[in-house]
């Protein structure tokens, strides 16, 4: 299957690698929780879809896709970057930041939901609602992600879930998405090193 | 990896785009509710400054507050250097405070280069002399990249641009920053001064030199005036401000010379009817007051850059 290589800029050595998602069981999962956000916020009004970059961003734009296909109205959506933010900053060489965007009519008062393909620790939608803070005052935050591998360090849960994925901790979750590694997959792999 | 940031010539491509690409995300922070970022809590950056200044300080000064650091300003006037205390061993009792980044400005060509042999910490050259001013020159660089390019386009350098610094090149930190800095990002550079206000090793510097300031105007797409800096001028370099002003001041005449998209630039402070006429520093062309506000942003990306991470990658 051509799941099975790593996408670009992927050099470490893990040994195998195997599809756990497909691209059609990504597409069925992410329509689910579009279901489900339209559902939770009464047809998506005052919605507001943040992806986290890299790979939340492509997946906050085709849920916000969705959501219009099922409903008939648009659904706002954009991009947080929450590196200026995270606690790790001081364990690893500064990093270039990625776009924010925020729709024109901001977050106060609206619904946010912030979008990410996996959730692991929690630090980084830790580092997401602060972020938010800075922003503006949502009426509530809530978390869609594509896989939950578990090993969560803080408190903090999704609402929305593409796939429960019981990892050990040595594993290696990794999301291939069509926008940005040309082909969708989920693979899990083994490897010595911590990967997060 | 570079700890210090001394002069623009130690800058390769892709480090200088990604300090421009880091304040271009910087730059939507200004235009946010909450003008800060938790960034750089607990680190000090001292201003140490031997030389006058309003913008580069606070600008400075802004940066690092914006980013939560702690912020030490020092400035030569009243404190022990007037008793005579050298440059190492203020730097060595500043550092002995907790200082993470000393930003230096010195009347002294390469102090910050000695600064940085004796501290532990980044240096952030401000100023040195008439070395080198390298943030300047990465905040016009930014301006340039911000006013010439198509809206949406992100990334990349300066290719083909073509620029002509106009003035007192020979007592310009601003324009050594500047052509090291914008030959790196790809820009043709064109210095046009008087003889006398030449550099004497220009011909080895990556630049095409001119004497004839209007032939110069309808091929340009970014004109920077210089400051004519007399207190630095310890001969006469020019007959008389009338006859300067004349053949390499920027007027409303030469501005029309200019292409339709072109802008103007100028560092500051200005000297207002010498190098420069007050209706052209005041017309939609200039970009003086954007440069000072691109400060602020170009500086926090490299304070980010510089001490936001284990290592610097700069």
């Amino acid at each position: 299957m051509c799941a099975m290589q790593p996408g670009p800029g992927y050099e470490r050595k893990t040994q195998a690698w195997k599809a756990v998602l497909t691209p059609e069981e990504i597409r069925r999962a992410l329509s689910r929780i579009a279901h489900e956000i339209l559902e939770r916020t009464h047809g998506g009004e005052g919605a507001v879809l943040l992806g986290i970059p890299t790979r939340g961003v492509p997946l906050a734009r085709r849920l916000a896709e969705r959501m219009r296909e099922f409903e008939g109205s648009p659904v706002a959506h954009g991009s947080l970057d929450v590196t200026m933010h995270r606690d790790d900053l001081r364990l690893r060489p500064a990093r270039a930041l990625q776009r924010t965007e925020i729709p024109t009519d901001g977050i106060d008062g609206k619904t946010v939901v912030l979008v990410d393909d996996v959730l692991y620790s929690g630090r980084t939608i830790r580092a997401a609602l602060e972020a938010l803070n800075d922003l503006g005052r949502p009426r509530g935050v809530q978390l869609a992600v594509l896989v939950d591998r578990g090993h969560r360090e803080l408190p903090i849960r999704a609402d929305y879930v593409g796939k429960n994925l019981p990892t050990a901790q040595r594993e290696v979750v990794r999301v291939l998405l069509e926008e940005t590694d040309g082909e969708d997959s989920v693979l899990l792999g083994t490897q010595g090193g911590d990967e997060r | 990896m570079k700890r210090h940031l001394i002069s623009t010539g130690d800058l390769t491509r892709d480090e200088a785009v990604l300090i421009l690409d880091t304040a271009a995300e910087l730059a939507s922070v200004a235009g946010r509710p909450i003008r800060k970022l938790p960034t750089l809590r607990g680190r000090t950056v001292v201003n140490l400054f031997y030389e006058d200044s309003t913008r580069t300080r606070t600008s400075f000064e802004a940066a690092a507050k914006r980013l939560s650091a702690d912020v030490i300003n020092f400035s030569a006037k009243g404190s022990s250097v007037a008793k005579g205390e050298s440059l190492k061993d203020t730097a060595l009792t500043l550092e002995a405070m907790g200082a993470d980044a000393i930003v230096v400005r010195h009347p002294a060509s390469g102090a910050p280069h000695r600064l940085a042999e004796w501290v532990t910490g980044s240096v952030v050259n401000a100023g040195d002399g008439t070395h080198e001013h390298p943030t300047q020159a990465l905040l016009d660089a930014f301006t340039m990249r911000q006013r010439l390019r198509a809206p949406g386009e992100r990334g990349g350098g300066l290719d083909g641009v073509k620029v002509t610094i106009v003035g007192d090149v020979l007592h310009s930190r601003v324009a050594r920053s500047n052509v090291l800095l914008l030959s790196t990002l790809g820009a043709e550079v064109t210095l046009v001064a008087p003889p006398t206000l030449m550099p004497f090793a220009v011909g080895a510097w990556p630049v095409r030199i001119s004497y004839d300031f209007d032939a110069e105007l309808p091929k340009s797409d970014v004109v920077m005036m210089l400051r004519v800096q007399q207190e630095r001028m310890t001969a006469a370099y020019f007959p008389s401000v009338r006859e300067y002003r004349r053949r390499y001041g920027l007027d409303t005449g030469r501005m029309a010379l200019l292409p339709e998209h072109a802008i103007v630039m100028h560092p500051g402070p200005m000297n207002r009817g010498m190098e420069i006429a007050a209706e052209v520093a005041d017309s939609p062309r200039s970009t003086i007051v954007a440069q000072v506000a691109n400060g602020v942003t170009v500086r926090m990306a490299v304070l980010y850059l510089m001490l936001g991470g284990a290592e610097e990658t700069l």
